[in-house]
């Protein structure tokens, strides 16, 4: 299987095991060009400004650190289960050097950053999918973090509030990949079962089997504004049905409109949202 | 010669193969058919109802793919729409209310892709089906007897068992859309097969099934007398356990734990896979 490697031709960012440096540039005086509205801004006033762009809005990704720095209370992010790290369970082509590369993209080990923390003095478990990780793809690892940080949850009766970017399962680890869809999905349902909040950030891109298990799960559903949320990617809607799609097709937008979100908050605002969700769900006395 | 693993994926799409339907009708007596999800519309994708097994009422769900063009068509290749998976759900909370024991067929390339079952939810479809399936407290088995596909094939394999007929196939992408993103070339779609240990023995090595059911005389009424006498004994057993669903979480809890590495591929079957890609000089 080893010898594969020189077949390959990545199509895309997430074949390559991400992007290969830091999108975010280091230095204050560089500019950042807006994918929507072509502009170009100083880096650091797009930063200042949540990774937002300062025209039109237009929502850059972020990385798993990054989100957690913008939503947790200073200093109160405590990281769990951060020795759970997938393996080459399946021993696939290619894999091996993939998750090096995604490991080395992301200065993650794994597409999920879990851990306790509060938002507005509320304690809760966070959890943040990195898209530079294989574009936050579902393997054992982070299958397993995800029902670890629920259980925990649990056991501490603490909300949950999930950040998901994920092009879906990974298949580099095949069924073991799929199981995980039902694994976090039985985690998510104990601790619904207990009376515990979940609150779900659908953030660009979400899709695939996360958002056929536990994106969608949540008892409130947030998107931001413009990500792409669906189950099967546009591509493929588009060659199956051989359609033109409609405006808006699997953005948040579209997902609001059909039923599926509860509300689009813009970043800026997320932070103040999770903080008063999180105080309303705090012990009901019906 | 001995059968690869995209043999058997060729053989799991076969049209020949019993559906869906073969099975209600050859495994139960007295099946009635109740159709539609009560918000949308009714699925023909999935069939679904109360039969007796052996005598016992029983609720049914399958999914269908139909034999001839005609049925095919009409039943949307065996790929549900959200409909199909709320119809399931809503035949299997029924079930549960009447105390009625749960069994799946499953036969499906994956959930249906298409504007209109975004629009209605295809992955808050699947989502719920796989939390609802955790919490069930009467017993569910799932068979596969074709095509696993993916998530649209786990929204009816949330179960207490999970058999796999010996040529059917359980992954998590189809061995094309592998090889076609990760290649860029589907022609690699017999390496993504092997790959993706997608087989009936890769799964249970894998500790994702528990049975290979085996298909010497499959559709023979010898075939269906063995599988309704094994369902009937399998369901007399989960009868006896006390709390269903704490052991289904804890059957999908174990499985690609990263601590409890799984079992190693079996030696000879990686030393043929090897054998197969140096044929064709990929080595």
């Amino acid at each position: 299987m080893a010898g594969l490697h020189f077949l390959y031709k990545p199509e895309n960012q997430l074949e390559e095991g991400g992007r290969k440096s830091a999108p975010l540039p280091q230095d204050a005086g560089e500019e950042r060009t807006c994918p929507n509205c072509h502009g170009s801004f100083p880096a650091e006033a797009v930063r200042a400004n949540g990774e937002v762009c300062t025209v039109c809005g237009y929502h850059f990704r972020l990385g798993a650190r990054a989100r957690i720095a913008l939503t947790a209370d200073e200093g109160s992010f405590q990281e769990l289960f951060s020795d759970t790290v997938g393996s080459d369970p399946l021993s696939f082509p290619g894999y091996g050097k993939k998750l090096e590369k995604a490991r080395a993209a992301s200065g993650e080990r794994e597409a999920v950053l879990c851990g306790a923390a509060s938002v507005g003095g509320h304690p809760c478990c966070l959890f943040a999918m990195d898209s530079l990780f294989m574009m936050g793809s579902m393997g054992t690892a982070v299958g397993e973090k995800i029902t670890l940080l629920f259980e925990y949850a649990l056991e501490h009766r603490l909300p949950v509030v999930g950040f998901t970017v994920s092009g879906g399962a990974r298949m580099q680890e095949g069924l073991l990949s799929l199981m995980q869809m039902a694994k976090t999905s039985g985690a998510v349902r104990r601790h619904s079962d207990a009376g515990l909040f979940y609150l779900t950030v659908l953030t660009d891109p979400t899709t695939g089997g996360v958002t056929a298990s536990f994106a969608m799960e949540g008892d409130v559903i947030l998107a931001e504004p413009g990500a792409t949320v669906g189950f099967a990617g546009a591509r493929v809607v588009e060659q199956t049905t051989g359609r033109a799609l409609p405006k808006d097709f699997q953005k948040s937008e579209f997902i609001l409109e059909h039923g599926f979100a509860d509300a689009i908050v813009p970043r800026g605002d997320l932070r103040r949202t999770i903080s008063d969700l999180l105080q309303y769900h705090s012990g009901g006395n019906a | 010669m001995s059968t690869t693993a995209y043999d058997r994926v060729r053989i799991a799409r076969s049209e020949k193969r019993p559906t869906g339907l073969d099975y209600i009708r050859n495994l139960f007596t007295g099946f009635y058919e109740m159709h539609g999800d009560r918000h949308f519309a009714d699925d023909p994708a999935v069939v679904g109802g109360i039969a007796l097994l052996q005598g016992r009422p029983v609720t049914v769900i399958a999914i269908e793919k139909g034999h001839t063009v005609q049925e095919r068509t009409m039943r949307n290749f065996g790929a549900p729409n959200p409909e199909g998976y709320r119809k399931a759900l809503r035949l299997m909370r029924q079930a549960e209310k009447f105390g009625r024991p749960v069994l799946c067929f499953v036969d499906t390339s994956g959930a249906f892709c298409g504007v209109g079952a975004e629009e209605r939810g295809q992955g808050e479809a699947i989502a719920h089906n796989l939390t609802e399936m955790m919490g069930l407290r009467v017993p569910v088995i799932s068979v596969l007897i074709g095509e696993g596909g993916s998530g649209g094939a786990l929204a009816l394999a949330v179960s207490d068992r999970v058999w796999m007929l010996e040529n059917a196939v359980y992954s998590v992408i189809s061995p094309e859309g592998c090889a076609s993103i990760l290649w860029k070339d589907a022609a690699q779609a017999e390496v993504a097969a092997e790959s993706l240990r997608l087989t009936a023995a890769d799964a249970l090595s894998l500790g994702v099934i528990e049975e290979i059911i085996p298909e010497d005389d499959l559709g023979a009424p010898a075939f269906y007398g063995r599988l309704s006498a094994k369902l009937a004994s399998e369901l007399e057993c989960l009868a006896a356990v006390p709390d269903l669903p704490e052991q289904r979480y804890a059957r999908f809890r174990r499985i690609g734990c990263p601590s409890a590495a799984p079992a190693a591929k079996p030696a000879r079957a990686r030393a043929a896979g090897r054998a197969k890609r140096e044929e064709k000089g990929q080595v």
